[in-house]
């Protein structure tokens, strides 16, 4: 098939154009003559916006799901991509990557989403702590999750994406992507992984666009309990930082380190004394 | 019980193009509305609800919250302005009038059977007077739907009508229930019905059941309020209700009712939105206009 695809947003479990109408050309770093590969829908501010509200909505009934089968889900989306191992992997081609290295991109995505599948029913166990009281009390704490999550991914498009991504989503939060600037056909395409995997609708918002022009309005938004500016460039991680602290949004840099401690950047730590006899 | 109103069987029926209406009801909400004028549709939107709670589990203490809203809508805000009324159940309505006393802000009851209206006529006026007498400024009605459908024009006038005597100098607004009557012709012709028997509003809906106000219902019954106004000079009022929970929908309504009845309609007397979420969306709203960031919902009241 020759038809040129206009790949779109990814917003509340539906594919949308941009409310803005906004379309960018994406070209081919191997041709010289600048050959068009597809065209993307290009998210603006209201986008942003819609995202948030979706994730929002989509919030409460995510972190109420058991653990367990988060955890199913999030292998679900690793079988998915798997899936699609082949198809995903000529799409870095054709943006300009080699063979070797869009294959390693692939099964390093696959292989994060499947490590953080695992961590799901675990959190609570490592992260949380029955902690000893001076009185007759039982004290618990338990690590719950913030709510919605923006994330501004790094460069490459699979890896570091299910690197920030996952670790959110495992916690059971909500989260409104930013995708990697650089490649954006591979994480859109990647949306449809996640359309096809039981991750329900605005659990997992995907956008592209300008980060520059989109990230300080996830950074000001005050529905957003936080934020990973990780994959923010250098110059603009600093704002994104100071804007959070203006709505006392969490805010964290996590570069997608796969360890337990990732997820807990965006789970509070709920405390509760019990009487230990009734 | 007497018709103190123009004879219903001299004014019109007519048969609505539906598909005309839904096409312009369709080309008035595609109406781009600059900032300044988004402005000044909230305003206008806020100026013009009846912050509305009728459940079954309200109590007194929710009224006076609501009451509290109604005030001063925007807490952060003393500029925004109050809105024009609370719409209570008529157990609540000398709770209401206490905790608005002093305030502009009007109180509005639901009387007569509300929400299906099938108990005795006298029962229902009896209800609407008690409501009165506790001190409601407005009464809302709701229609004989089930006379309507059945072709029983005259009990729908007369009973309309005698809700109007029993209101005395209340408000009346009439509830068509919209969604109940099956096609734009007979809620134009309901509506017609209603002005005819003394309505000084007419209101698209209960909110208790699933289909309540939508464009072209709006501009169906604004339709009907301007014929009626020009066949007898009367300038009756529209609530619309049910289903608005969005500032943009809100004003495309707006844009609706002045487009159909002119700007003299864009006012809390004679134009309505019956709501009870669509505040917290208009108060977002302004908060972004004014800060330049988005809002936290959660920051927000429930109700």
């Amino acid at each position: 098939m020759n038809e040129m695809k206009t790949y779109k947003l990814y917003v509340g479990g539906a594919f949308v154009r941009s409310e803005s109408g906004r379309v960018t050309s994406v070209t081919s770093v191997t041709s010289d003559d600048g050959e068009v590969l597809a065209r993307v829908a290009t998210a603006s501010r209201k986008d942003l916006r819609d995202a948030v509200v979706a994730a929002r909505g989509a919030q409460p009934a995510w972190a109420s799901a058991t653990p367990y089968l988060r955890g199913q889900i999030l292998y679900r989306v690793a079988e998915m991509l798997d899936g699609r191992r082949t198809s995903a992997a000529d799409e870095l081609v054709r943006s300009g990557w080699s063979k070797a290295d869009a294959a390693v991109e692939v099964d390093a995505a696959i292989d994060t989403w499947v490590w953080w599948a695992g961590w799901a029913d675990k959190l609570t166990q490592v992260l949380g702590s029955v902690n000893p009281v001076a009185g007759p009390f039982l004290n618990v704490s338990t690590p719950e999750p913030v709510g919605v999550v923006g994330v501004v991914a790094a460069d490459r498009p699979l890896a570091d994406l299910a690197g920030v991504l996952a670790p959110v989503l495992c916690g059971g939060n909500t989260a409104v992507v930013l995708a990697s600037a650089a490649h954006p056909l591979a994480a859109l395409s990647f949306a449809e992984v996640l359309a096809t995997s039981d991750v329900p609708g605005g659990v997992a918002n995907v956008l592209w666009g300008d980060v520059g022009e989109l990230a300080p309005w996830l950074a000001d938004h005050a529905d957003v309990d936080a934020i990973d500016v990780s994959g923010a460039p250098d110059g603009l991680r600093c704002d994104l930082v100071e804007r959070s602290a203006g709505n006392l949004k969490r805010c964290a840099a996590t570069s997608g380190l796969r360890r337990p401690q990732t997820a807990g950047e965006f789970l509070d730590l709920k405390t509760v004394w019990h009487p230990a006899r009734v | 019980m007497t018709i103190d109103a123009p004879a219903w069987r001299d004014l019109p029926r007519r048969p609505v193009d539906a598909v005309a209406l839904e096409a312009r009801a369709k080309e008035l909400a595609t109406r781009s509305i600059k900032a300044a004028s988004q402005a000044a549709a909230h305003e206008l939107t806020i100026r013009c609800m009846d912050l509305t709670t009728l459940e079954g589990s309200d109590t007194a203490g929710r009224v006076r919250g609501l009451c509290t809203r109604a005030r001063l809508p925007d807490p952060e805000d003393p500029e925004c302005p109050p809105v024009a009324a609370v719409c209570v159940y008529p157990s609540l309505v000398s709770t209401a009038v206490e905790a608005l006393a002093g305030s502009t802000v009007k109180v509005a009851s639901v009387a007569g059977a509300f929400p299906s209206g099938q108990s005795s006529l006298e029962l229902r006026l009896g209800d609407i007077r008690a409501a009165v007498a506790d001190g409601a400024d407005e009464i809302d009605i709701v229609m004989n739907r089930g006379a309507f459908l059945a072709g029983d024009t005259d009990t729908v006038v007369a009973e309309i009508a005698a809700a109007k005597a029993a209101c005395g100098a209340a408000h009346l607004k009439t509830i068509l229930e919209v969604g109940e009557l099956g096609s734009y012709e007979a809620i134009r012709w309901a509506s017609m019905l209603a002005m005819a028997a003394g309505s000084d509003v007419i209101k698209t809906s209960t909110g208790k059941i699933g289909a309540a106000a939508t464009p072209p219902i709006a501009l169906c019954m604004a339709e009907a309020i301007r014929e009626y106004g020009d066949l007898t000079g009367a300038s009756i009022g529209l609530k619309l209700a049910g289903g608005i929970r969005t500032a943009k929908q809100a004003s495309h309504y707006l844009v609706i009712v002045n487009e159909t009845l002119g700007t003299s309609w864009l006012h809390p007397d004679r134009f309505r939105f019956g709501a009870s979420g669509l505040l917290n969306d208009v108060i977002a709203q302004r908060r972004f206009r004014a800060t330049g960031r988005y809002t936290r919902f959660s920051d927000l009241p429930v109700d």
